[in-house]
């Protein structure tokens, strides 16, 4: 092997060095998560973090932004050694983050969270009207005039949830805005908002660390990278654009992945009409969608976040009611609004949040896998807990979950861990019908080949998938026939074959360009 | 976005030696300490660590009644009693607890327990039901209990009633109904078999005592063996998240509020047997006593989380506080105090252990600020 430290002789950046973590180590109980990183950080950079599910990559941040105290390692903030006792101590160095998890308090409004601990305030009153101004500044600043700061922020979808955790990062005088999985939310359009932000704070020369699974990004706003794997520094300050794919991957994983998408099969002989939806509606959610999967086929619904998707696969599954419309199964329409009785027919879903829709967080990993089947395991109402622990590590592998202990409280993986259970849970029992709301957010490179192969395998097995991402390569990639979402209503159908990415990010976008006109 | 995911190609793996993924899995080594540490972790282990905390509380009030009253613990007769009469002093109130340690961990809460067992024991001991003897005496008791509770169910599952409103108004109105039934009289039982069942030892241990022991088994198995215990768990965790897994979660709070009514009969007949009649006031506050023993027992208020021998180890401790004022001449007032601080003790002491520290630091800021 070779020297796994390299450090880049290309010095593209030239702010001063802001911070600079020497031999970090912290340990939970029975995980070593961090393992000696090294990392610095110049102003006026946007140094990415790069690294598989679990390698510490939310570990470190949490270390720098006071809410973990490392077990040993020096931290070197603005030249001096830091040691953040909380995360307000943090904050009022200058350093602000994003978490992975979002961490709004939902019966506070808008502009309460923005400046949640640091309420501008006045003889001990908050100065309400002075916040919502600056709230509302910084919101029209991040793209987003139209979300109201007085707003409960329960009311919002995942994505403004988002835009308010980065509205409460821009409202410090951060020097270090750090930010874990920011896009992992976020539709194509957002992104750019985002990058554009991002490139207005580094231009005052605030330093922003930057955690994505999409290379394509670190690529376009990154200046340099550096690696984590298993807790160690294994490339550092590598230069962002200049680094093949390949080398980052590799020393991410410590193996090439060949190829990412499964191939589809060759023959075109997909089965019997498995499901089938028509004039489905929700009103102010979605209209008229009609749509059908057959066995054996991958349907994917490219659009933007809020372009109703997530709303309609809720409704196929009856987790929400339909105003009109029906939604058959092998030909018997199921009843409206009744989970049980699509779960009967042999529908399973992969819901869009996994803390919040899908994840019982002090429960082990097992008893989450197995949550939606642990019944067909069952004698007579007695649990078979070893069978169960079996099917849970046989997904466990399969999806390249770590750490590997499956009796461990999901709470303790991390954010790509969580999903791999959310999709596992389905991937056991006799699902026919797999709808998956945005699979891989969050899942590094690596797995999500894993995921996709095991997708692909389903299908093979005569499964019928209905598959929601943001992101158009993800859709087009694994996708059979591809469905585009506009405001509500399906725009477009097509083979994957016969479509490309921008066509579909044309068709996707030409609504938001004209707000609320009829598409 | 033309460069998307990476398709990398094996020879450009710079220096990297191509393994293959089986054996790429620096992970295996990693996690050897977990799968040594799971015994502690794993499968309720918190639960245990926790049930252990309990036993040494436990422990320190023997040793206070050891050290406040050697003359009595000299007299290995008299201890031997005087903990067969602290497990009959829990066992009904255990009962109670039983049920409603399911109701706190599927996410509800249960304040009509005592009003329940309140209405089944006079239903039980009215002249019209006592001419139907033991039998018919034991029957209506279950029953009224099941019924009621599944009242409370439907109306927090499908009448969509916040559970705390729903069995306060119950609570009200069982006792209401019970003291009509009444007519605000104590009601003798003259059923010899009913009677005897709180006089009765079996191998010099109280009936009471093996009534309660019985229930907390079946409870745990339930909770630890079945599916019904795994909803409940699913239930009350993420209610969100098991109904997207394809419970009927609306069902299932039905039935845990039947069950706790349930258990609330069981303990009407058991309370009725002690003191050989029933009132409408009896098992008063019984609702207070069984939800601090399932909190000090670790059951998660906000549901999700807790454990039947936890639970039993709360009331025990609760019991032997009561005895411990007993045996000392003190009065109920001073007991009651030390009852509310072991209460907010046992709570603070959940915060800190459940909680991890970044979510108890991040409670603490969102707090402070609002
Ligand atoms: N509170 C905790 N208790 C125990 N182990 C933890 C805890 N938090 C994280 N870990 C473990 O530490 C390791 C690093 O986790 P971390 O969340 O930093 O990964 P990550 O790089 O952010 O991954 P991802 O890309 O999936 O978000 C993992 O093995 C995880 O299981
Ligand atoms: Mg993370």
């Amino acid at each position: 092997m070779t020297n796994p430290l390299v450090a880049a002789p290309a010095d593209t950046v030239a702010g001063e060095v802001v911070l600079r973590l020497t031999d970090v180590v912290k340990t939970f109980p029975g995980v070593r998560a961090l393992d000696g990183v090294q990392l610095e950080v110049r102003a006026g950079e946007v140094h990415c973090l790069l690294g598989q599910n679990g390698a510490g990559k939310s570990t470190l941040i949490k270390v720098l932004a006071g809410v973990h105290r490392p077990d040993s390692g020096e931290v070197e903030w603005r030249g001096e050694p830091a040691s953040f006792a909380n995360p307000q101590a943090a904050m009022r160095a200058g350093i602000a983050t994003i978490y992975q998890e979002l961490d709004l308090v939902e019966d506070l409004s808008v502009a309460e969270n923005a400046f949640l601990g640091h309420e501008p305030r006045r003889l001990g009153f908050v100065r309400r009207g002075h916040m919502a101004r600056r709230t509302r500044q910084i919101l029209a600043r991040l793209g987003h005039p139209e979300i109201p700061p007085g707003r409960l922020v329960r009311h919002l979808p995942a994505a403004g949830k988002q835009i308010v955790s980065m509205a409460r990062a821009l409202s410090h005088e951060a020097r270090l805005i750090i930010m874990d999985e920011p896009s992992a939310v976020l539709a194509h359009d957002e992104v750019g908002n985002l990058f554009r932000i991002i490139r207005e704070l580094t231009a005052q020369g605030i330093a922003v660390i930057y955690i994505s699974h999409r290379l394509e990004e670190i690529r376009e706003i990154g200046d340099r990278v550096t690696v984590l794997k298993d807790g160690r520094t294994t490339a550092a300050n590598l230069p962002a654009r200049a680094t093949p794919t390949n080398d980052l991957v590799a020393r991410m994983t410590g193996r090439t992945i060949e190829y990412v998408f499964p191939e589809r099969p060759a023959d075109e002989t997909a089965g019997a009409e498995l499901l089938r939806v028509d004039g489905l509606t929700r009103p102010g959610e979605f209209a008229d969608v009609s749509l059908a999967v057959r066995a054996g086929e991958i349907v994917g619904i490219a659009g933007l976040v809020g372009s109703g998707r997530s709303e309609l696969l809720e409704t196929i599954y009856g987790a929400r009611r339909a105003q009109a419309g029906t939604v058959r199964m092998g030909g018997r329409t199921l009843r409206p609004g009744s989970v049980g009785a699509a779960v009967r027919a042999g529908m399973g879903m992969a819901p869009e949040e996994r803390k919040s829709q899908a994840l019982l967080l002090g429960e082990p990993i097992y008893r989450n896998v197995t949550l939606a089947t642990f019944g067909r395991y069952a004698r007579l109402g007695f649990t078979d807990a070893g069978r169960e622990r079996a099917e849970a590590d046989r997904i466990a592998d399969s999806l390249e979950l770590r750490p590997r202990d499956i009796r461990r409280p999901v709470r303790t993986l991390s954010g790509g861990n969580q999903q791999k259970v959310v999709v596992g849970r389905w991937l056991l029992g006799d699902t026919r019908l797999l709808l998956l709301d945005e699979p891989t957010r969050g899942v590094d490179v690596g797995a999500r080949a894993e995921l996709y192969q095991v997708i692909r395998s389903l299908a093979a097995r005569g499964v019928g998938v209905l598959l929601v991402s943001s992101e158009v390569p993800e859709v087009l990639g694994l996708a059979d026939r591809v469905l585009v979402m506009r405001e509500g209503r399906v725009v477009r159908e097509a083979p994957a074959g016969e479509i490309d990415e921008d066509t579909v990010l044309d068709l996707v976008m030409a609504g938001s360009l004209m707000e609320g006109a009829p598409a | 976005m033309s460069e998307t995911t990476p398709t990398a190609a094996p020879e450009r793996a710079a220096g990297l030696p191509a393994q293959s993924p089986p054996v790429d899995r620096a992970e295996t080594a990693k996690s050897d300490a977990p799968a040594r540490l799971s015994w502690w972790r794993g499968d309720g282990g918190e639960g245990a660590r926790r049930n252990l905390g309990l036993l040494a509380t436990l422990l320190v009030l023997v040793v206070i009644g050891i050290l406040t009253r050697p003359d009595l613990y000299g007299n290995a007769s008299w201890v031997w009693g005087n903990t067969l009469t602290i497990l009959k002093l829990a066992s009904v109130v255990g009962v109670v607890t039983v049920g409603m340690t399911f109701v706190i961990i599927g996410g509800g809460i249960d304040l009509s327990v005592g009003a329940i067992v309140a209405l089944a024991g006079v239903w039980c001991t009215t002249v019209a039901t006592q001419s139907y003897g033991a039998g018919g005496m034991i029957f209506s008791a279950l029953t009224v209990g099941l019924a009621v509770g599944l009242v409370n169910g439907l109306l927090i599952s499908y009448g969509r009633l916040v559970p705390f409103i729903a069995t306060l108004a119950m609570m009200v109105a069982a006792r209401g109904l019970a003291a009509e039934i009444s007519d605000k009289q104590t009601q003798v039982s003259n059923d010899t078999f009913i009677n005897g069942i709180a006089s009765t030892n079996v191998l010099g241990i109280p009936l009471l005592v093996y009534i309660l022991a019985a229930v907390v088994v079946a409870g745990w198995v339930l909770l630890n063996r079945t599916t019904f215990g795994r909803r409940t768990v699913a239930v009350g965790g993420n209610p969100e998240a098991a109904r997207l897994a394809g419970i009927n979660v609306r069902r299932h709070t039905l039935l845990l509020y039947g069950l706790s009514g349930l258990c609330c009969g069981i303990a009407a007949i058991m309370l009725t047997s002690q003191a050989t009649s029933a009132q409408a006031a009896m098992a008063n506050l019984y609702e207070l006593d069984a939800i601090a023993a399932a909190i000090i027992g670790g059951t998660l208020l906000s549901g999700g989380r807790g454990t039947i021998v936890g639970s039993l180890l709360g009331v025990i401790i609760f019991s032997t506080i009561t005895n411990l004022f007993a045996i000392n001449g003190l009065s109920t007032e001073a007991q009651n105090m030390v009852k509310g601080g072991i209460i907010v003790a046992a709570v603070l002491v959940q915060q800190v252990q459940f909680g991890s520290l970044t979510q108890f630091l991040r409670r603490n800021r969102a707090t402070s600020t609002t």
